[in-house]
């Protein structure tokens, strides 16, 4: 626990570009090199700044969407219209481009992978990406607990680490995952699209009673209503962390 | 209630003051007597500085204002910081 004591200076550091990965038409992944990352918990950000030529700066905090791993680090960005940054990440950065960042931050908001407690998290859109970080570290335990997984997204074509997520839950029963949609369903979805409602929350498996970690990211709106569903379901407040994307974090 | 961020993004501006991570803190709102994490206020980054506030009552926690070389804390909202301060502190 010494890493929660006194931290090292935060500095800026000039990480390189060394792939991408377009996860969705308006999200990509990017993959960092970053030489002296002192490493992370699953769910901290990292800042990232651009500074254009005349000087002006612009600063972001990012999700953290990998495992600990060296100082190979990844970020997924979605891309918002009218924002400074994320246009930037996710259209002009190209493989071998230096990107300045700071990190990792935040100590709230983490899975902290010696806890043996089982894990619901709740995801809504990009609220996907911290929580991918903590699915990805707890696939290296040797005894994991058990995790289970309800994301929300808009339509299918928006779900994230499509691929990725059903492969790892297909060869690990140690991870349920639900999928919601709130605007447009698969064919032939059993229910039709609308909000996060409390009966696929439960279906996740982790009734109040096995008392899970439970870890909520996603939109302003879509945390409030999920910690409140879960609220009302009988779990204990103190036991839910949540994270929310504002209107401008472009 | 839209224009807000969370308050999680407050820890890279409080990790240029601070040598720990201040958003895992607990604090207590002087208002209305809340306590949570600091991670859980609400934080409005639209003016010239950040400006975070209750999630139960509205009422401004910490104020944050970054010069190029100075930042000015302004703390009044809170009664009190709790930081966790592991390893028992002169024995470690």
């Amino acid at each position: 626990m010494a890493r929660a004591a006194v931290l090292g200076r935060l500095t800026w550091r000039v990480a390189t570009v060394t792939a991408l990965r377009e996860e969705t038409a308006t999200a990509r992944t990017i993959v960092l090199d970053v030489p002296g990352w002192p490493g992370h918990r699953p769910g901290q950000h990292a800042d990232v700044r651009l500074t254009a030529a005349d000087g002006y700066s612009a600063q972001r905090s990012y999700s953290i969407a990998s495992a600990p791993d060296g100082q190979r680090l990844e970020l997924t960005v979605q891309r918002l219209p009218d924002g400074e940054v994320s246009p930037y990440l996710t259209g002009t950065l190209a493989p071998g481009y230096p990107l300045e960042l700071r990190g990792p931050v935040g100590g709230w908001f983490v899975w902290e992978r010696g806890s043996p407690a089982p894990v619901l998290l709740v995801a809504g859109g990009s609220g996907i990406v911290p929580l991918m970080a903590m699915i990805r570290a707890r696939a290296g335990l040797p005894r994991p607990p058990p995790f289970g997984l309800v994301y929300s997204a808009r339509e299918p074509a928006a779900v994230l680490y499509g691929a990725e997520i059903p492969e790892r839950a297909g060869r690990d029963e140690g991870l349920r995952v639900r999928y919601a949609y709130t605007r447009r369903t698969p064919p032939g979805w059993p229910v039709p699209a609308g909000r996060i409602s409390a009966e696929v929350l439960d279906a996740a498996g982790w009734p109040p009673e096995r008392a899970p970690s439970v870890f909520v990211c996603g939109p302003t709106g879509f945390v409030e209503a999920a910690a409140g569903l879960l609220v009302a379901a009988g779990h204990d407040p103190g036991r839910i962390k949540t994270e929310r994307f504002g209107p401008t974090g472009g | 209630m839209t224009g807000y961020l969370d308050g999680n993004m407050l820890a890279g501006p409080l990790r240029e003051i601070f040598a720990v991570d201040v958003t895992a803190a607990v604090g207590q709102c002087a208002a209305c007597g809340t306590s949570g994490s600091v991670g859980q206020a609400r934080v409005y980054a639209d003016g010239p500085g950040l400006v975070a506030r209750c999630p139960a009552c509205g009422h401004v926690l910490m104020r944050l204002s970054r010069g190029p070389e100075r930042a000015w804390l302004d703390l009044r909202g809170l009664i009190y910081l709790q930081l966790p301060v592991p390893g028992g502190g002169a024995q470690d």
